[in-house]
């Protein structure tokens, strides 16, 4: 549209052009420039991610041997990855994760946000700004810095319950291990993900709210009824973008490993299944196909979310 | 992308709800900013005073002792990994911005052929999880001999989907297709309207995407931990875990857990600063794609 304007105003030059030359630019611009810009970016793309993609898929249809050198095994690494404990192990607890630490963190968002939005509060800036501020801390030095604060040795925490004279709470224990990350996690994006609801929250025409107020409703009515439901789009972003997180996790657990090595085994996530497979075992191709079954689950799972919650915001 | 300001005072509550919801932001105020108080704390101790003083009140003030030690500890492997992350960061942002600037331009202003399947695989990309893309990335680098080299952390970064998305659905709200016109009838090209004219008005989405990108590659942690292996071209996640692992495995008794945190400290306060001076873009970059419906 933008592009035919353009022609008819660039038809009409103080001097006349050929009309063999005004079609080339016609042309040259419909084409030839735009994919000129785009060049760059879909090289890249070409090489990082669909060339990275096609290749894990192709070394993942082979596995090396001993004896023989590598072989076609067509989806037996898949198979394998499917009847595999360790990965599948991985999975579930990734979903586990995210079943339960993806609505604290956003519940907790939500929370967060529509108190500031509702101006129910001093110093609004201050908390705004403290509160994204862990978004600021590399996941690296949160995941450090965490697992000192959990660290029976000089961790505040064991040290409190010492002088209270209770037994230190072993946050990297089987059983806690799980939740401990979780921490970490939602330490990391409850800002972030507050910052785009507050975001989305102050776009809601002032109409709309204070029409709620003129009809005596209370301020967690007017959020409920009112606020919630206007920025439903902004609150599925942040679950799509979240549950693409929850099967990344990687960082976190590689971190905390040396500290509790009994409880992250090396199949702790399916990432950092991934890893062990390639660095520890040297099974490329087995970790080839982990990587791709990531992908696809990743990809599969957001998917589902979009289909179920029946918004299709991130797709065009 | 106007910086993000209250306009309600929320008159009709009490003074009691007043009370209430700010004593609940303070609690999680405290949550927030718990690891990078002990982070400072910690950073003035020596590894006597890490293992036996209160952790979240200070001891005797080490942290000058502590920053020779962190900067000299390896023949001052230190600034190389600082230098690294800021190289590697700073390549990432300014690539990654000018490359999905110009595509999303394109997507927003011209009407080629192919533009609409391009753009929804580009958009679909959005949910491949970087992660799962980072050892399919190794063993195809390893392949062209990139493995080991920092063109191995910077290239893959400079690809960033989002961005385009983001920096399409800014040029198409900020660059008025009467502009591109005018210069148009001016008789200037389309590669020169872009440079003199376009490049102006997309100037603070640019800015965003530079942000983030430098955000994401200064925290960036698997893709240099598989694709490096020699120390000196580590950035400073990579280096500070490795630091961290020898002492762990030293049982807390290498003398090296006050450089780990003093480190991280000096890590952290670049991004920080970042981050305060610059919120009105990042800002602008998380909360953009969620508004547009």
């Amino acid at each position: 549209m933008a592009v035919e304007q353009g022609n008819q105003a660039g038809a009409a030059p103080p001097e006349v052009k050929p009309p063999g030359r005004a079609a080339r630019n016609r042309r040259l611009r419909r084409v030839v420039i735009p994919y000129l810009f785009l060049l760059p970016f879909l090289v890249l793309f070409f090489v990082f991610l669909v060339l990275p993609l096609a290749y894990a898929l192709g070394i993942s249809v082979f596995e090396s041997q001993l004896v023989g050198g590598t072989v076609f095994v067509g989806a037996d690494n898949y198979l394998r990855a499917i009847g595999d404990p360790d990965f599948l192990g991985g999975v579930v607890r990734m979903l586990k994760f995210g079943a339960f630490q993806v609505p604290i963190m956003l519940g907790l968002a939500l929370l967060l946000a529509l108190v500031l939005d509702s101006g129910v509060v001093w110093f609004r800036t201050f908390f705004r700004l403290g509160f994204f501020l862990p978004y600021a801390v590399p996941s690296v030095v949160a995941a450090l810095v965490w697992g000192y604060l959990y660290g029976p040795d000089f961790g505040p925490f064991a040290q409190l319950a010492e002088r209270l004279g209770l037994p230190a709470p072993d946050f990297l224990s089987d059983s806690l291990v799980l939740g401990s990350i979780a921490n970490i996690v939602t330490w990391e994006f409850t800002g972030y993900n507050m910052i785009i609801l507050y975001a989305a929250l102050q776009a809601v025409p002032s109409e709309l709210r204070d029409a709620g107020a003129v009809d005596g409703a209370r301020g967690w009515q007017v959020a409920w009824y009112i606020k919630i439901p206007l920025i439903l789009p902004a609150l599925f972003l942040t679950a799509v973008f979240s549950i693409i997180g929850t099967f990344q996790l990687f960082n976190e657990a590689q971190i905390l490993q040396p500290q509790a090595p009994g409880s992250i085994s090396d199949s702790f996530t399916p990432n950092l299944y991934a890893y062990s497979l390639a660095f520890t075992n040297q099974q490329y191709e087995y970790s080839a196909a982990i990587s791709f079954a990531i992908g696809a689950v990743v990809v599969v799972c957001s998917y589902v979310f979009m289909l179920v919650t029946n918004r299709r915001e991130v797709g065009e | 992308m106007a910086p993000i300001t209250g306009r309600r005072g929320g008159k009709g509550e009490s003074p009691f709800t007043r009370v209430l919801t700010t004593v609940l932001l303070a609690v999680f105020l405290m949550y927030s900013l718990l690891p990078i108080f002990y982070l400072v704390i910690s950073s003035t101790k020596d590894t006597t005073d890490l293992f036996t003083s209160f952790g979240l009140w200070f001891a005797s003030f080490n942290l000058p002792e502590n920053l020779r030690a962190t900067f000299t500890r390896d023949g001052g492997v230190f600034w190389n990994w600082l230098w690294n992350t800021a190289y590697y960061s700073v390549c990432s942002a300014v690539g990654a911005a000018f490359i999905s600037t110009i595509a999303g331009y394109a997507f927003a202003k011209y009407r080629f052929p192919g533009r609409i399947p391009v753009f929804a695989v580009i958009l679909g990309s959005i949910m491949v999880p970087q992660t799962a893309l980072v050892i399919p990335t190794y063993l195809l680098l390893s392949k062209i001999g990139l493995i080991d080299t920092p063109l191995a952390v910077i290239l893959p970064s400079l690809v960033s989907p989002f961005g385009v998305y983001l920096m399409r659905v800014y040029a198409e709200q900020s660059v008025p297709d009467d502009l591109l016109n005018a210069a148009r009838v001016d008789g200037a090209g389309e590669i020169r309207i872009f440079w003199s004219v376009a490049l102006r008005v997309l100037m603070p989405g640019f800015v965003t995407v530079l942000l983030l990108q430098f955000v994401a590659t200064w925290n960036n942690y698997f893709l240099p931990l598989v694709v490096l292996s020699t120390p000196e071209l580590y950035p400073l996640s990579v280096g500070l875990v490795s630091w961290n692992e020898l002492a762990s495995a030293g049982g807390g008794a290498q003398p090296l857990y006050p450089l780990v945190i003093t480190g991280a400290l000096v890590s952290v306060i670049p991004i920080m600063i970042t981050f305060l001076f610059l919120q009105r873009y990042w800002q602008g970059g998380l909360t953009f794609g969620s508004l547009k419906d």
